[in-house]
C-alpha cells in the first residue's frame, strides 16, 4: 500500500488530461513533463499547463490475458498505445469495446473511470480510460 | 585506454532453483570465474555485480559486499559495487569492469549478475519486473511487461506483415538451442504449433512467446590485454562495450518497430571494433519475448527493418545459418533470471569463440556479439568480443 500523496499529486493530469505546453516551441507533453527535450534549459520556466481534448487514435493494442495484481479478476482487458489529436502519445486501457472489435486507426476518446483500489483498506484511484468515439 | 581481455567464465544452472539461495548462485558463479581464471581471490581489484530487484524479489539489498563476502574474501576490502539497469544490469556491470581497466584505474575485474526470481509468489515476479516500465504512466493504468512488448509486436505484424508463425519460429529456434546447452533452463524442444496453442499472456503474444522467471547467476574474470597471459591461454579481447540510453516509457519513443537505444549502442560499438554487422559471427541477443529477438536482429543491421521475422523463418539465425543468433537457447530457453543475462550472454560468447559449445559450437566464430536490453528499450548495452 502506498500514501496516498503519490496519487493525489497526479490527480490534475489523470482526471482531466492536463499536461504541458512549451512555450518556447509550442510542442505539448502528455503525461506532463517539466522541461522540453526539444528546447531543454530554454524551457526552464516556460512549462506552462495545457488541456488535453482526450481525443486520439490507436497506434497499436493488446489484450491483456495475464494481469498485474491491482487487475486481477478484470482480464481480459485491452491496453493502447494512443496518439492524441495533439501529437502526443499516451497508454491507456479501452473499455466498452469488444477485443474482436479494437483496431489500429480505430479513434477514441478519454472518459473518466476507477482504475483500481490499493487492497481492501487502502485507497481508490481514478482516472482516464478510453472508449471509442461515435 | 587499455585494451581489456576476458579471461575468466562462470555461471550455474539456469531454472526454478528451490534448493539454492541467491547467496549461494551469486558464490557458484563467482567462484566459477575465478577458477576458470586461474587466479585468485586475493588477485581481485575491484566487483560489478548487476541485479534488477534483489530487494523486491529477495527483500535483501547492498548486495555487492555480500557478494564478496559469501565468496570468502572480506578480508582484502576489495570496492565492490551494485549496478541496476533493468534486465540490462548485467551488460552495465560487464561495461563497468571494462572502463576500470580501459582507465587503468584497475588491473583485474569480477563482474557478474544475479537474480533470484522464485521466492516470490503469486503475481508479486510480475510486478517487480513491471517496475522496469514507467510506474505511473503505464503499469498504474493496468499496463505489464509482455503487453509493452506485444505492441510493439501487433505494430511491427502491422507495419510490416511479421506473422504469429514467424513470432514463433524465433521461439522453435531458441529451444531447439537451449536443449544442447546443459546450463539451459528448458531442454525440450517445441514446435510452432506448441507455441500457437500455448495460453495466450498479452495478445499477440503466446506463453511460449514469453521468457520465463528464472534463477540464476554468471560471472567473467576481466583484466588488461598486456597481462592476460600471465594467468590464462584462454583470452577472449572486448572489442568494443558500449551502452545508450531511451525513454523507459513506450509511449514517449520516437518509434515503436526498433529499440532505438539499442541503434544507438550498436551503431557505436560497430565503431569502436572497426568491424560491420556481417563481420559478426555469433550473436547472443535480448530475446526477453519473441518480437524482441526479430526487432533485435533487425535494430544490430543483420537485416533491414521489417525483415526480422522472415529471415527467422527462413532458417538464417539458427546454428548452422548465416548468422547464429542465441546459440545458448536465449532467454526464451536459457532463461532469464533478469540480472544475470548480460553477463550469461558474455559467458556464451566466449565458450564459442574458445570453440568450447559442445553441441551448439558455430565453426569457425572469431567475433562474436552481445545485445543486452533494460525494460522496454530504455537502456541497451551492446559488447564485441574477439579471438586474439
Amino acid at each position: 500500500m502506498m500514501a496516498v500523496p503519490r496519487y493525489w499529486r497526479e490527480i490534475p493530469a489523470r482526471y482531466n488530461l492536463i499536461g504541458k505546453r512549451c512555450k518556447i516551441c509550442g510542442n505539448i507533453y502528455f503525461p506532463p513533463r517539466s522541461i522540453c527535450p526539444v528546447c531543454r534549459r530554454k524551457s526552464v520556466g516556460q512549462m506552462e499547463d495545457y488541456k488535453l481534448k482526450g481525443t486520439g487514435v490507436v497506434e497499436s493494442y493488446t489484450v491483456i490475458h495475464v494481469p498485474p495484481p491491482h487487475f486481477e479478476g478484470e482480464e481480459p482487458y485491452i491496453m493502447a498505445l494512443i496518439k492524441l489529436d495533439e501529437g502526443t502519445y499516451v497508454t491507456g486501457q479501452i473499455v466498452e469495446c469488444d477485443e474482436k472489435e479494437v483496431h489500429i486507426g480505430m479513434r477514441v476518446r478519454a472518459t473518466f473511470r476507477k482504475i483500481m483500489e490499493d487492497g481492501e483498506k487502502g485507497a481508490i484511484y481514478y482516472g482516464y480510460k478510453f472508449v471509442k468515439e461515435e | 585506454m587499455r585494451e581489456v581481455a576476458v579471461i575468466g567464465i562462470g555461471m550455474t544452472k539456469f531454472g526454478e532453483l528451490w534448493d539454492k539461495s541467491f547467496r549461494d548462485l551469486v558464490a557458484e558463479a563467482g567462484i566459477k570465474a575465478i577458477m576458470d581464471a586461474g587466479i585468485e581471490g586475493k588477485d581481485i581489484d575491484a566487483m560489478y555485480i548487476g541485479g534488477m530487484s534483489s530487494g523486491g524479489f529477495v527483500e535483501q539489498e547492498h548486495v555487492a559486499p555480500l557478494a564478496i563476502e559469501v565468496a570468502g574474501l572480506e578480508d582484502f576490502h576489495i570496492p565492490a559495487t551494485r549496478v541496476e539497469g533493468a534486465c540490462a544490469s548485467g551488460g552495465i556491470a560487464m561495461r563497468q569492469g571494462y572502463m576500470a581497466i580501459a582507465s587503468g584505474i584497475h588491473d583485474i575485474v569480477l563482474v557478474g549478475g544475479a537474480e533470484k526470481m522464485t521466492d516470490v509468489v503469486g503475481t508479486e515476479a510480475t510486478n517487480v519486473l513491471a517496475s522496469a516500465a514507467d510506474r505511473e504512466w503505464e503499469a498504474f493504468f493496468g499496463m505489464t511487461f509482455p503487453g509493452l512488448y506485444a505492441l510493439m509486436a501487433r505494430y511491427h505484424m502491422h507495419k510490416y506483415g511479421t506473422t504469429q508463425e514467424q513470432l514463433a519460429s524465433v521461439a522453435v529456434k531458441n529451444h531447439y538451442n537451449g536443449s544442447m546447452n546443459p546450463n539451459a533452463q528448458f531442454n525440450r524442444k517445441i514446435s510452432i504449433e506448441d507455441v500457437l496453442s500455448s495460453p495466450m499472456v498479452a495478445d499477440p503474444l503466446h506463453l511460449l512467446d514469453c521468457s520465463p522467471i528464472t534463477d540464476g547467476a554468471a560471472a567473467a574474470i576481466l583484466a588488461p590485454l598486456d597481462i592476460a597471459k600471465k594467468y590464462t591461454d584462454k583470452i577472449v579481447k572486448v572489442l568494443a562495450s558500449t551502452q545508450a540510453s531511451d525513454t523507459i516509457s513506450l509511449h514517449n519513443r520516437k518509434r515503436f518497430d526498433a529499440l532505438p537505444a539499442a541503434i544507438h549502442a550498436a551503431r557505436q560499438a560497430y565503431k569502436m571494433a572497426g568491424v560491420e554487422p556481417k563481420d559478426i559471427d555469433v550473436a547472443e541477443v535480448h530475446d526477453c519475448f519473441t518480437i524482441a529477438e526479430i526487432m533485435a536482429i533487425e535494430d544490430l543491421g543483420f537485416f533491414e527493418k521489417g525483415e526480422g521475422g522472415k529471415a527467422t523463418e527462413d532458417g538464417l539465425t539458427a546454428i548452422d545459418g548465416e548468422l547464429p543468433v542465441n546459440t545458448s537457447g536465449g532467454l526464451k530457453a536459457k532463461g532469464h533470471p533478469v540480472g544475470a543475462t548480460g553477463v550469461a550472454q558474455v559467458n556464451e560468447i566466449v565458450m564459442q569463440l574458445r570453440g568450447e559449445a559442445g553441441k551448439r559450437q558455430v565453426k569457425d566464430a572469431e567475433i562474436g556479439l552481445t545485445h543486452n536490453v533494460g525494460g522496454s528499450g530504455g537502456t541497451a548495452v551492446v559488447h564485441i568480443l574477439g579471438v586474439i
